[in-house]
């Protein structure tokens, strides 16, 4: 399958867009940076025994007062931001892609349920998805956390946060997945193989699966991408409002959120370098979803 | 016609009562209402009082009816955080998020229509690369950044604008508004740029790529045949042929902008609903939560509805297309 | 029914006030002073809840009996102007002639019994205004007589915060009650409206955006203070620090607080803006659970550890004070020894914190019987106090380096505090500044053993959430709570003190500063220790 993706022509795309190839780049960084931070960050800024309070705020070391010890400064609790940063693409990424596959799962599910039993199951689905689609992402999220915060206890609530996460923003997004499956299963279902699947005593939902992926491949590959950048904006914001992950260990938007704090008494670094770091990481995802867009679909320049 | 209408109608209706018991069931189960009351000198009876006042010992569904009954009339309960009715709360704070929300949506029509047309005509010009370029920019950062930094620039280095609450509000009726006063004029200025970012980078880019897809139909070629002047095509045809689809995005996502209504009105502490919802997220407050699920609900399935009947309505071809669409046809 | 009411006052306005109040107010120039702090306003209604904002705004709109100076904490005579113990259980308060509320009734005796009673009603907050009172006797129209069970040195001096509320007023609108509508009551007319005798009139009230007030031209002490020119008054709460902030900073606010610690500098440095900075009274502080025989939120199985004073000590030696002071408060906080703060009756400069010393802690902690630490949850407001959480933060990793391991849970202190109450926390922090400037109050309400019913389990009561119970403190609080002699009842304090200390009945950590910022349209206030903003103190250029 993914040998049918990379044929010459998007190749032959994606080496003449030099953007393209940057934001690649880009992202391939962040994801190896994210996932070596244990061996490559000073400091583990998720242990609080390594945290020392009297190193807190120190500026990056170009400053006057920076050090290489912290070479972006540090937070307000002597947390280096170099390593805060690295592993708050951890969190993001992981988020990121854990409710991008979640969503995928469930809305391929869906979306094949659908469009081959049909009838009421599928006017009860499809409604759904369309009253889904009109709620924003960020309210849907918003909302299971909170009952999820209500429900458990705090203390396990913080240890399987980023689940909570995945979970809320990945039930915020499979409409998009299951809709494009339905309609590729609806082209399917009349085929002959369904009927021949049947006759050789094969679920023909299991035979359709393996043909209706190839058929959908595509499209949800760039709902995918942009929902990767959706999904972690999502993670961001909600740890922002306070909602997200613990504070003893930040994600990008933790930290913004701490480092908002601070804008106004001249520790910028605190918010800056995690507020460009989100922003790049999404507008690389980003600029990755939109050449895919137009290289999978000639029709859109 | 008309038993599609009703049909669309009935299911809406369902929607929103499967939304209202979901958000029964979930704050009154959930967010045990008499946990949250208890204080340090409540005794075992006081609770089962409490229990009986509230009418939690009776069957879920008797519990539902009577809660649905309440709020047909327009009764959602006190608000346990500021003490008031519910709707009292509620009708305050609708007309700043109204208010928010329109001048957002205004903005990102205002500035992304031309922007779309511009750069779907000059597709090429270094400026169209470079609204292109910006436009994902804008999409790729997030609302509360973008907030901290217009406060930063516009309100704290340069004092240029206010950076909090609406300014001076004139009561007319029912309605406050911000929009009779200078200050208030003002005030509304950094948070709807904020909100409307986000809708005007999505109305542009959409607006470029139909205007793409247009300019390359037979009708086009066709009015410039006759000889008609580029703007007459431009405008005249063009233009005119991707309002429709415009509009009806630009409809729904008014639903998107009272969402994200929530993250602005926390950074400009703005005194809307979306500020009252994580107040009382924060707090516990359930009949707020419940209240605000409800009337959200109420609003996005409203929307819906009267896109598809306006899809029906307006040029049938347009709905058969949108089925087609779904079924992947 | 409201807005009926206020259609008549606004009929009523039309016909004759407009021109009276033109007349009034031309020759002095309309001041408005507008203020924002992190909260809001509980309720109209004063006696709904004891917290400090709420007690401290509506104080200038109901008065109490006495008031404190703000400068020195001196009780000094309000409504009451002089009194005196008739006998040890009898106190007797001559009041104020020609005071009248808000509406225009006169205020007498009957007004004075009246809100003792309603202090006292079932959904009063603040019933612990008037401990032991068995009595209150109407002896004229401006006599009146307090009688107490036993005696009680220390009646009045809480009651700056309890204002007097008009019978007449009261009973025509329905609120002789005091309803707490998170308790799932329907509010009542005093709930959104008030009617004091003080130098503000509350004008209107939009929860969560604005209260507005108005000066009373007709305040009786208005000859006493000839600099106060406020004549309108708008609270508007601005929870996010960095917004409250940014409005100082652009001049839409005249006054704020608090103001975050790392922001003093900045403000300061402003042109035309500046910190009011004074110590505070409160003492922030963490507990333990006592009680238990095995601990809520630890890893800890079969046993207390919090029981055995080798571990509360341990943890005193493993915080290191100064470092949250330079590092998390900026110097904005007085590390401290005691649960009471310097300006509390019995504070003593003799008590000293053990030193911050983690290899003496980690030695203690295996002596206990826990070489390898444990776990424990840490349960932190995120809402009330000056940085709470980050200093909460600071100490999970100190003690991480003694090996315990902390997970920290954060909250809103609304939702907190309600557990407290519940006494559902291990380890917790809480802050506590006691109304009546003495020690009793907090050796009452965060050290007396917490009494037990027939069933044997502990009614929950203010504020001893972690159990804490020593026999021979319990004796010295009832003797210091009744003790007249001067002397005497100093030593019985100290005394009392040395327990807390030595046993590390709480890690008591410092005493924050009170930070207040204005702008210099703001030309004159007055700072109190007690963080309570009085209006007419103000003087606007």
């Amino acid at each position: 399958m993914l040998a049918r993706m990379l044929d010459s022509d998007i190749w032959h795309s994606f080496r003449s867009s030099r953007t393209t190839v940057v934001a690649a780049a880009v992202t391939i960084v962040m994801v190896l940076a994210a996932v070596l931070a244990p061996w490559i960050t000073p400091q583990n800024p998720w242990d609080p025994g390594a945290l020392q309070l009297i190193d807190a705020f120190n500026p990056p070391v170009w400053s006057k007062d920076g050090s290489w010890q912290f070479v972006l400064g540090t937070d307000d609790q002597g947390r280096d931001m170099f390593s805060a940063i690295l592993y708050g693409l951890r969190v993001s990424l992981t988020v990121g892609f854990l409710a991008v596959l979640f969503a995928m799962a469930l809305g391929i599910a869906v979306g094949l349920i659908a469009g081959y039993v049909g009838g009421v199951t599928e006017t009860i689905i499809m409604r759904l998805a369309d009253v889904q689609l009109t709620f924003p992402t960020i309210l849907i999220a918003l909302m299971i956390d909170g009952v999820t915060r209500a429900m458990l206890p705090a203390d396990l609530h913080n240890r399987i946060a980023v689940f909570v996460l995945v979970f809320a923003i990945g039930i915020s997004n499979w409409v998009q997945y299951a809709r494009t499956v339905r309609a590729s299963t609806l082209v399917e279902k009349r085929k002959e193989y369904v009927q021949a699947a049947r006759v050789i005593g094969l679920h023909p939902a299991l035979i359709m699966l393996k043909h209706v992926l190839p058929n959908v491949m595509g499209p949800v590959l760039v709902i995918a991408t942009v929902g990767l950048a959706v999904a972690i904006l999502t993670e961001a914001t909600l740890s922002f409002l306070g909602v997200g992950v613990p504070p003893t260990a930040p994600s990008l938007g933790t930290l913004i959120r701490i480092g908002n704090n601070f804008l106004f008494s001249g520790e910028w670094w605190i918010v800056i370098f995690p507020g460009i770091t989100l922003a790049v990481l999404v507008l690389a995802v980003n600029l990755l979803g939109d050449w895919l867009r137009d290289a999978l679909n000639p029709k859109l320049r | 016609m008309i038993a599609y209408i009703i049909e669309r109608v009935i299911q809406s209706l369902l929607v929103l009562v499967v939304v209202a018991l979901v958000s029964f069931a979930v704050f009154q189960f959930v967010g045990d209402p008499v946990q949250q009351m208890i204080g340090q000198d409540t005794t075992p009876e006081d609770v089962a009082r409490m229990r009986r006042n509230l009418g939690l010992d009776e069957p879920f569904l008797v519990q539902f009816a009577r809660f649905m009954g309440n709020v047909l009339q327009g009764d959602f309960g006190v608000s346990l955080r500021t003490v008031r009715p519910v709707n009292e709360l509620i009708a305050e704070r609708l007309p700043a998020t109204l208010e928010l929300s329109g001048m957002a949506a205004l903005f990102a029509l205002v500035f992304a229509i031309p922007l779309g047309v511009f750069t779907g005509l000059k597709p090429q010009h270094w400026l169209s690369r470079a609204f292109l370029a910006l436009s994902l920019v804008g999409i790729s950062l997030p609302t509360f950044l973008i907030g901290i930094l217009l406060i930063l620039v516009f309100g704290v280095i340069l004092g240029w604008l206010p950076t909090f609450g609406r300014g001076d509000v004139t009561r007319i009726g029912f309605w406050t508004t911000g929009l009779m006063s200078v200050s208030g004029w003002k005030s509304i200025i950094l948070p709807a740029v904020t909100l409307g970012l986000f809708q005007l980078t999505l109305i542009m880019r959409l607006v470029r790529s139909e205007m793409l897809e247009v300019l390359r139909t037979d009708y086009i070629k066709f009015a410039r045949a006759r000889g008609l002047t580029n703007r007459a095509v431009h405008f005249g045809h063009a233009l005119k042929n991707t309002l429709i689809p415009v509009i009806t995005i630009t409809g729904l996502q008014l639903g998107g902008i009272i969402a994200f209504a929530i993250i602005t009105e926390t950074v400009f502490q703005w005194p809307g609903m979306g500020l009252l919802f994580l107040q009382a997220v924060q707090f516990a407050d359930i009949p707020v939560m419940s209240t605000y699920l409800l009337l959200i609900a109420l609003f996005f399935v409203g929307i819906n509805l009267i896109v598809d009947l306006l899809y029906y309505l307006v040029d049938p071809r347009l709905r058969a297309d949108r089925n087609a669409l779904e079924r992947g046809v | 029914m409201f807005t009926q009411s206020l259609s008549r006052i606004g009929l009523y306005a039309l016909t004759t006030a407009v021109p009276v109040a033109l007349v009034a107010a031309a020759p002095a120039a309309a001041k408005t002073l507008k203020w924002a702090s992190q909260g809001d306003l509980n309720s109209a209604d004063q006696y709904m809840r004891n917290q400090t904002l709420s007690l401290s705004i509506m104080s200038n709109v109901y008065e109490g009996l006495i008031r404190r100076n703000p400068a020195t904490l001196a009780i000094e005579p309000n409504l009451a102007e002089k009194w005196e113990i008739v006998e040890p259980t009898r106190w007797r308060f001559h009041l104020r002639k020609g005071v009248k509320f808000h509406d225009g009734k006169p205020f007498t005796a009957d007004d004075v019994v009246f809100s003792a009673d309603r202090a006292r009603s079932k959904g009063s907050d603040i019933k612990g205004r008037l401990p032991g009172v068995k009595e209150v006797k109407k002896v004229d129209d401006y006599t009146v007589d307090f009688v107490t069970e036993k005696p009680n040195p220390i009646l009045h001096v809480e009651w700056a915060t309890w204002g007097m509320y008009s019978k007449g007023w009261s009973i025509d609108n329905k609120s002789t009650e005091v309803v707490d509508p998170t308790k799932g009551e329907a509010p009542n007319f005093a709930t959104t409206n008030a009617n004091g005798t003080g130098p503000f009139k509350l004008k209107s009230r939009e929860a969560d955006v604005k209260t507005v007030f108005e000066a009373n031209p007709d305040w009786w002490g208005k000859k006493n203070f000839p600099n106060s020119n406020v004549t309108e008054v708008i609270f508007t709460p601005i929870k996010s620090a960095p917004t409250r902030v940014a409005a100082l900073l652009s001049g839409e606010i005249d006054f704020m607080e608090p103001v975050p610690v790392q922001d003093i500098d900045r403000i300061n440095n402003n042109k035309g803006t500046r910190v009011i900075s004074s110590p505070e009274t409160r003492v922030v502080y963490f507990g333990f659970d006592h009680h238990r025989d095995e601990l809520l939120y630890s890893s800890v199985k079969g046993k207390n550890p919090f029981k055995d004073k080798r571990v509360r000590q341990a943890f005193l030696h493993a915080i290191d004070i100064e470092a949250i002071k330079t590092k998390v408060m900026r110097n904005m906080a007085a590390p401290s020894a005691m649960m009471i703060g310097k300006g509390i009756h019995g504070w003593s400069a003799d008590f000293k914190r053990l030193p911050y010393d983690p290899n003496k802690a980690k030695q203690l902690l295996a002596e206990a019987g826990y070489p390898n630490g444990f776990e424990v949850q840490l349960d932190c407001p995120n809402d009330r106090y000056v940085n709470d959480e980050p200093i909460c933060q600071a100490t999970v990793g100190m003690l991480q380096r003694i090996g315990v391991k902390v997970n920290l849970v954060t909250k809103s202190n609304t939702v907190l505090f309600g557990e407290y109450q519940k006494m559902e926390t291990s380890f917790f922090m809480l802050g506590w500044a006691p109304g009546s400037y003495d020690s009793w109050n907090p050796m009452q309400f965060l050290h007396r053993t917490v009494p037990t019913g027939p069933d044997g389990k502990s009614i929950p009561s203010c504020c001893n959430y972690g159990r804490y119970s020593n026999k021979a403190f319990d004796a010295l609080v009832d003797k210091i709570g009744q003790e007249t002699d001067q002397k005497k009842r100093d030593e019985l304090i100290k005394q009392a003190w040395t327990i807390s200390i030595d046993d590390v009945a709480y890690i008591p950590l410092h005493q924050q500063a009170i930070a207040w910022a204005a702008r210099d349209s703001v030309a004159k206030l007055e700072p109190h220790a007690g963080n309570e903003f009085l209006w007419w103190y103000v003087q606007m250029k």
